[in-house]
C-alpha cells in the first residue's frame, strides 16, 4: 500500500506564522518546541524540519520588526529534541556556503548518532554578499557556481561519512580530514534538497533521498515527479530511490465554508496593512509609511538601483526587472481596483494551501499519493498552541494530528504506529 | 570551593550516566573536551543532548575559534543555554595544530584571533536586548527594532556585522571558561601548575587581570582540599572525578558559580546616549 510521509517545517521566521493571536506560543522557547515535536511525534509524523537562520531580516537597512524572528540553532536545537523523542526524525537545514564541509558533516554525523539514527540535512545554497557579511569570506561565491561548490561539498561529506580520509584542493572546497563519528544505525543522515532550478534539481537526482519541493498543485507536481525520475534513471538511481514532499499548508474547518473562512482569515492576517507598505517599501527602495494600505498604490516613482535583498532570500528571477514589475502592478491593481493591500495579498508567492474540511483533505492527499504525483508535504504551520491550552486553533500541528491524521489512516495511507526506528526507515529508503 | 570536571567516556548511554553522577554529586558544571579531529560526537551536540537529560549542572563543551564559523559557534552556544535554561558553558579551544586547521582548508590563524572571536560572540549575545520581543498587536510590529543591534564587528581576519539570529541566552552571556593564558575576556581562568604553590602563582597572576573566577585545572587525583583559599574552583582532567563537598546549584550556572547576570552593552549606550 503506497504511504503518505509527513513533516512539518517548522520556519521560526516570516509571515507564515502568526503571532497576534493572544495566547500565542513563545515561538524561540525550548518547551513549545519540545510541545510540537512530541505532539509531532504521536501523529507519527516522518520529521520535524528547522530552517536555518544566516542573518536577520530587514527593511531599508533596519532589522525588519512585522514578523516572529528569532531561532535556534538548527543542529543544537534539533539534539535537544532528540533527548525528548524516540522517533520523529530531525531534519536540519544547513547551507553549503557558509559552512565547512568538514565541520557541518561532523555536526550532523552527531546528530545522528545521539538520535540513534534519525538526523536529516536539508541542503540549501546561498550567496548574496548581504548574508555573506556574517562570514570570514563574505560574499564570495557567485551565484551560478553555488551549486558546484554544493555537490562537492556532498560528495565531501558523503566520503566522511563513510569515516574515509578526503583529500581536496579545488577552487571550490579545499580540505584535509577523515570521518571520525561512528556510523548510526541509518549509516547517515538523510538527504533533503529544496532548491528547484535545473542545478537543485540535478543535485536532487545526483544525491537527495527527499526533495522538499514547492509545487503543490496536482499537474505541476505530476510534472515535476516525472521530470525528476527522468533525471534520477539518468543518474542510474531507481524511482523509489527518492521521496518527493512539497511543502504546504493545511486549513481545516468542519464544513468547507469554515475551513474557506479561515484560510481567508489567515491569508489578511499574514498580510496586515504595515506588512503591506513594507513589501512595496523592498520593491520602491523609499519609505511610504505616509501611504493607506487600504487605499491606492504610491504614485511616486521608485528609486533607482536593484532590490534590496536584505529581507532574506530573493529568487534571482525577482532581483532585477523591478520596473516593470511595478508596471505591473500598476495595470493590475488599476484594472481591478485593487488597494495596497489587497495587490500584496494578490501577488504574493504563497505555498499552497489545502482548504477543507479534514475527510476533503483527506480525500484529496490520497488522489496524490495513489497517483505518486507526491510521497507526502512538508507541511507549514501558521499558528503554535501555548503550552497548557487546551483551546484547539486552526492551523495547528494538534489540528493537523487529532483530526487529519485519523482521516488519513482510514484511507489506508497512513501508518498507524512507527515500524522502523530511523528516519530512513519512516520514508521507505532503500538502505545506504 | 567550585568544582568541574571534564567528561570522556566511550558511548552515549556512559556519558550519560557520567554526567548525571557528576550532576548529583553537587559538580557546578561538566567540560567536554574536543578538537576536529577527534573521533566520536562533536561536543556541542552533545551537550545539547545532555541538556535535556539533565535540570541543573551546568555544560560546557570545548568550541574551537579556528575551525568554525565565529556566527555559527555563537549561535550554537546559544542556542544550548536556551535548551539548557541558562546552564551553558564555553571552554575557548584555539587549536592551531597543521592537521586541525587542514580540516578547514586553513593554512595559519591571525594574530588576535582568539580575542577576536570571544569578543564577537559576547556582542552578539547582547545584540538583542532582553525586551526587544514586544508583540504590539495595534502598530503590527513584533519586535522593537531598536532593542535588535548589528555588531559591526571588524577583526584583524575577519567581520561580523551581526545581530544573531537568536534572541539575547537565557544567562545574558554563556560563562567562558579558557586557559588563562588566552588573551580574551573570559568568566573562568583555568590555570595550571605543579603543585599548590606553582598553581597559586598562576591563580594570583590570572587575578591581576580582573577575570571574575579562577579555576586550578588538575588530575583527578590532585588534592583539592590544599587549593582551598588559592583559587575559587578546581576543574579535574583526566580519570574518574572524585567525591567532592559541593554546594547547591543555582536555577542557571551564572547563579551556581555566583556571577550576575551581565547587563547588555547595546542597553547601556543607548541609555546614556
Amino acid at each position: 500500500m503506497t504511504q503518505l510521509h509527513l513533516g512539518v517545517f517548522f520556519t521560526g521566521v516570516g509571515p507564515n506564522l502568526l503571532w497576534t493571536e493572544p495566547d500565542f506560543a513563545e515561538h524561540t522557547h525550548i518547551d513549545t518546541f519540545v510541545d510540537v515535536v512530541r505532539t509531532l511525534e504521536r501523529g507519527l509524523f516522518d520529521a520535524f524540519f528547522l530552517g536555518e537562520g544566516l542573518r536577520v531580516r530587514e527593511n531599508r537597512g533596519t532589522v525588519y520588526d512585522l514578523d516572529v524572528a528569532g531561532r535556534p540553532d538548527a543542529i543544537t536545537q534539533l539534539a535537544a529534541l532528540a533527548a525528548e523523542t524516540t522517533h520523529i526524525g530531525l531534519v536540519a537545514t544547513q547551507n553549503t556556503t557558509y559552512n565547512y564541509p568538514a565541520d557541518l558533516a561532523r555536526r550532523l554525523a552527531s546528530l545522528d548518532a545521539v538520535s540513534g539514527g534519525r538526523a536529516g540535512w536539508n541542503i540549501v545554497t546561498t550567496d548574496n554578499a548581504w548574508t555573506g557579511a556574517n562570514f570570514r569570506h563574505g560574499g564570495w561565491l557567485p551565484h551560478e557556481r553555488r551549486y558546484e561548490r554544493a555537490t562537492e561539498f556532498v560528495e565531501t561529506a558523503k566520503a566522511l561519512w563513510r569515516n574515509e580520509h578526503v583529500v581536496r584542493d579545488t577552487d571550490l572546497v579545499t580540505l584535509d580530514a577523515t570521518g571520525a563519528v561512528p556510523p548510526s544505525p541509518q549509516g547517515r543522515p538523510v538527504l533533503f534538497q529544496a532548491g528547484d532550478s535545473d542545478g537543485g534539481r540535478e543535485l536532487a537526482a545526483r544525491h537527495a533521498d527527499v526533495v522538499f519541493s514547492a509545487n503543490t498543485d496536482y499537474d505541476k507536481a505530476a510534472a515535476y515527479a516525472a521530470d525528476l525520475r527522468a533525471r534520477l534513471a539518468r543518474h542510474g538511481r531507481s524511482a523509489d530511490s527518492l521521496r518527493i514532499l512539497p511543502g504546504a499548508s493545511v486549513v481545516l474547518g468542519d464544513t468547507a465554508g469554515e475551513a474557506l473562512e479561515r484560510a481567508d482569515w489567515i491569508t489578511r492576517e499574514q498580510t496586515t496593512g504595515p506588512r503591506a507598505i513594507a513589501f512595496l517599501e523592498q520593491y520602491w527602495g523609499k519609505d511610504l509609511s505616509g501611504y493607506d494600505p487600504d487605499g491606492p498604490l504610491p504614485d511616486i516613482d521608485p528609486a533607482d538601483g536593484e532590490l534590496d535583498p536584505s529581507r532574506g532570500t530573493i529568487p534571482i528571477e525577482l532581483r532585477t526587472g523591478k520596473l516593470r514589475r511595478i508596471a505591473e502592478w500598476r495595470a493590475l491593481a488599476a484594472e481591478r481596483g485593487l488597494s495596497i493591500r489587497d495587490l500584496v495579498i494578490e501577488v504574493t508567492p504563497r505555498h499552497n494551501t489545502f482548504v477543507g474540511t479534514p475527510g476533503q483533505v483527506a480525500d484529496e492527499w490520497a488522489r496524490y499519493v495513489r497517483d505518486r504525483v507526491v510521497d507526502g508535504f512538508n507541511l507549514l504551520p501558521q499558528l503554535l498552541r501555548p503550552s497548557g491550552s487546551s483551546r484547539l486553533l486552526p492551523g495547528t500541528v494538534e489540528d493537523i494530528v487529532d483530526r487529519l491524521v485519523p482521516q488519513l489512516q482510514e484511507r489506508g495511507v497512513y501508518r498507524t504506529a512507527y515500524e522502523g526506528s530511523t528516519l530512513r526507515s519512516h520514508l521507505g529508503l532503500p538502505p545506504v | 570551593m567550585l568544582y568541574a570536571t571534564e567528561v570522556q567516556a566511550p558511548s552515549l548511554a556512559a556519558l550519560e550516566r557520567a554526567v548525571l553522577d557528576a550532576e548529583r554529586a553537587g559538580y557546578a558544571f561538566v567540560t567536554f573536551p574536543d578538537a576536529p579531529r577527534r573521533a566520536g560526537v562533536e561536543a556541542g551536540v552533545l551537550a545539547a543532548y545532555l541538556a535535556r537529560r539533565t535540570t541543573r549542572i551546568g555544560l560546557a563543551p570545548t568550541l574551537h575559534v579556528t575551525t568554525t564559523e565565529p556566527f555559527h559557534l555563537a549561535t550554537q552556544l546559544a542556542g544550548l543555554d536556551h535548551a539548557s535554561l541558562g546552564r551553558a558553558g564555553w571552554v575557548v579551544g584555539a587549536t592551531t595544530a597543521a592537521g586541525d586547521l587542514a580540516t578547514v582548508g586553513r593554512r595559519q590563524v591571525d594574530a588576535g584571533e582568539v580575542a577576536d572571536v570571544v569578543e564577537v560572540a559576547r556582542r552578539l549575545w547582547d545584540s538583542w536586548e532582553d525586551d526587544a520581543v514586544i508583540r504590539d498587536v495595534p502598530t503590527g510590529r513584533f519586535l522593537d527594532s531598536r532593542k535588535v543591534h548589528h555588531v559591526d564587528f571588524e577583526g584583524s581576519g575577519f567581520s561580523v556585522v551581526g545581530p544573531l539570529i537568536t534572541p539575547r541566552p537565557p544567562q545574558g552571556q554563556v560563562v567562558v571558561i579558557g586557559s588563562a593564558s588566552i588573551a580574551a575576556e573570559l568568566d573562568i581562568a583555568l590555570v595550571r601548575g605543579s603543585g599548590v604553590a606553582g598553581i597559586a602563582g598562576r591563580a594570583a597572576a590570572a587575578r591581576a587581570t580582573g577575570v571574575p573566577l579562577v579555576f586550578a585545572d588538575v588530575p583527578a587525583g590532585f588534592d583539592a582540599a590544599a587549593l582551598e583559599g588559592v583559587v575559587d574552583g578546581v576543574h579535574f582532567h583526566g580519570g574518574a572525578p572524585p567525591a567532592v563537598a559541593a554546594g547547591a546549584h543555582g536555577a542557571t550556572l551564572r547563579e551556581t558559580l555566583g556571577l550576575p547576570r551581565p547587563g547588555n552593552r547595546y542597553a547601556t549606550a543607548r541609555s546614556t546616549a
